[in-house]
């Protein structure tokens, strides 16, 4: 992949930024991102039942689903891949319509997330699965900011350079799992 | 009788978690290599790249090649001749799980209950462990990482024999389709035939924990391997699940016989960072 055909960006980012990107598109995260999984999608939905505030108000933020190990000394954090997003599928809508701009994870997404990424419009990308090394490289600093009984699953920011992704589905809905998949299926 | 003592078990097993989850096997890294030349999707290509430059980063700084480091499978095969000594043996294999994972900066994944409370154990125990009595008078301990994205496209099929070969096929197409990018390929396909429920499960994970290169020492199972694998590359899938030929990098099955009524069908998918490290005590 030539660097002339990666999208640099800075998160968090507004509407314009968001759906600047097309499925397909290699693109490279600088900024602040959230880093949160099942246990903490779970907790931030139990704060909108009981009509608290949320740890952080998520308006323009990226979540990267991930649940790291440990950092050795010296390391700002241990292999920190993706994890599947489709284990969030259930939560996902509720913190699109509270201003979440951006997810990162692997795999495939529910109906009902793709119908409120358009509506929100919200890309999701993708990072390699299993390269969980490599991509802690772009993780520059990871800040526990609730929950830290969760261990691995608390919730964070992350301050990450260049952190590698693939958009997989834009905001208008184009999915690069099925137009990727289709050339090489001979089955 | 050659004895063995609980202390030098847990210290092998600590060795052995840390060693399977930040050195990818030698076979699996080849074959990745290999396939970055095989593969005709650019993106497919540079993601295999990716993963073999994160497999040597994982090697030179000891640290896991992902950050899921699984429930640790343990597969313990017992000399009968042996005597354990200085304690139990399943306390042994778990206490070097908690050294392993503590002291080797892995992740601790496992929670104490499914259901209710879901409380981190933090020291990634217990361990699941599948004990076998052999002959002789070692103990050959295999310890692969089990992570949960591939384990959790796992799929049970109590097929009938009237479904034959066909049914089989389906089963583990299924599976792998099912399993698109979420089980993170290249991967690993394990399948268990025969048995009764519990046993194709077994089989199918001591599969998918087999080494990359073996081929069913049955021609005809050999042969299905092969086919099996040929038909996965052609779903499209390709790594991480945008686009491409390389699918998985090996299928294995492993059977059992089975009831005159049943042809049990187990798939265990591994994904591409299919772990595991061995030692004879």
């Amino acid at each position: 992949m030539s660097e002339s055909q990666v999208k640099h960006i800075t998160a968090p980012f507004d509407i314009s930024t968001a759906t600047s990107l097309r499925a397909g598109d290699s693109v490279r995260i600088s900024g602040v991102i959230l880093a949160a999984r099942d246990a903490a999608h779970k907790r931030l939905c139990e704060c909108l039942d009981a009509g608290q505030a949320l740890p952080i108000d998520l308006t323009g933020h990226v979540v990267y689903y991930v649940g790291p190990s440990p950092a050795k000394p010296g390391q700002a954090i241990g292999s920190a891949g993706p994890t599947t997003s489709g284990r969030m599928d259930a939560y996902t809508p509720r913190l699109l319509a509270c201003g979440l701009r951006g997810m990162i994870g692997k795999g495939y997404r529910s109906q009902a997330v793709v119908e409120a990424m358009q509506k929100f419009k919200v890309p999701y990308m993708a990072a390699v699965g299993g390269a969980g090394a490599l991509i802690a490289r772009s993780i520059k600093k990871y800040t526990v900011l609730a929950w830290p009984e969760l261990g691995p699953e608390a919730l964070a920011l992350m301050e990450v350079e260049d952190f590698p992704a693939i958009c997989v589905i834009d905001a208008l809905g184009n999915n690069q799992y099925e137009v990727g998949q289709a050339p090489y299926k001979t089955l | 009788m050659k004895e063995i003592s609980c202390s030098t078990i847990t210290e092998a097993v600590a060795q052995l978690a840390i060693k399977a989850c930040c050195k990818l096997p030698h076979d699996v890294y080849a074959a990745m290599e290999a396939r970055v030349k095989t593969e005709p999707s650019p993106v497919g290509q540079d993601i295999l790249r990716q993963l073999v430059q994160n497999a040597d980063i994982a090697a030179q700084e000891s640290v896991p090649i992902c950050q899921d480091t699984g429930l640790a499978v343990i597969f313990a095969d017992v000399g009968q001749d042996v005597h354990i000594t200085g304690g139990d043996f399943t306390q042994a294999i778990n206490a070097g799980v908690a050294k392993g994972y503590v002291e080797g900066y892995l992740r601790k994944s496992s929670v104490c209950e499914p259901l209710f409370k879901r409380t981190n154990t933090g020291d990634n125990t217990p361990a699941v462990l599948h004990v076998r009595i052999v002959p002789g008078e070692n103990i050959h301990l295999r310890l692969a990482p089990k992570g949960a994205g591939s384990e959790n496209k796992s799929v049970l099929k109590m097929l009938v024999p009237a479904d034959g070969l066909e049914g089989v096929k389906k089963t583990v197409l299924d599976a792998v389709v099912t399993a698109g990018p979420n089980a993170c390929p290249p991967m690993v396909v394990g399948v268990g035939l025969g048995g009764n429920m519990e046993l194709a499960c077994i089989l199918a994970k001591r599969a998918a924990a087999r080494d990359l290169n073996s081929v069913n020492p049955d021609p005809a199972y050999a042969e299905l391997e092969q086919d099996l694998l040929q038909m996965i590359n052609k779903t499209g899938i390709g790594p991480q699940g945008l686009g491409g030929i390389t699918t998985a990098l090996a299928v294995h099955i492993e059977w059992a016989p089975t009831h005159i009524a049943s042809l049990p069908c187990a798939v265990n998918i591994n994904c591409h960072a299919a772990r595991h490290a061995d030692v004879v005590l």
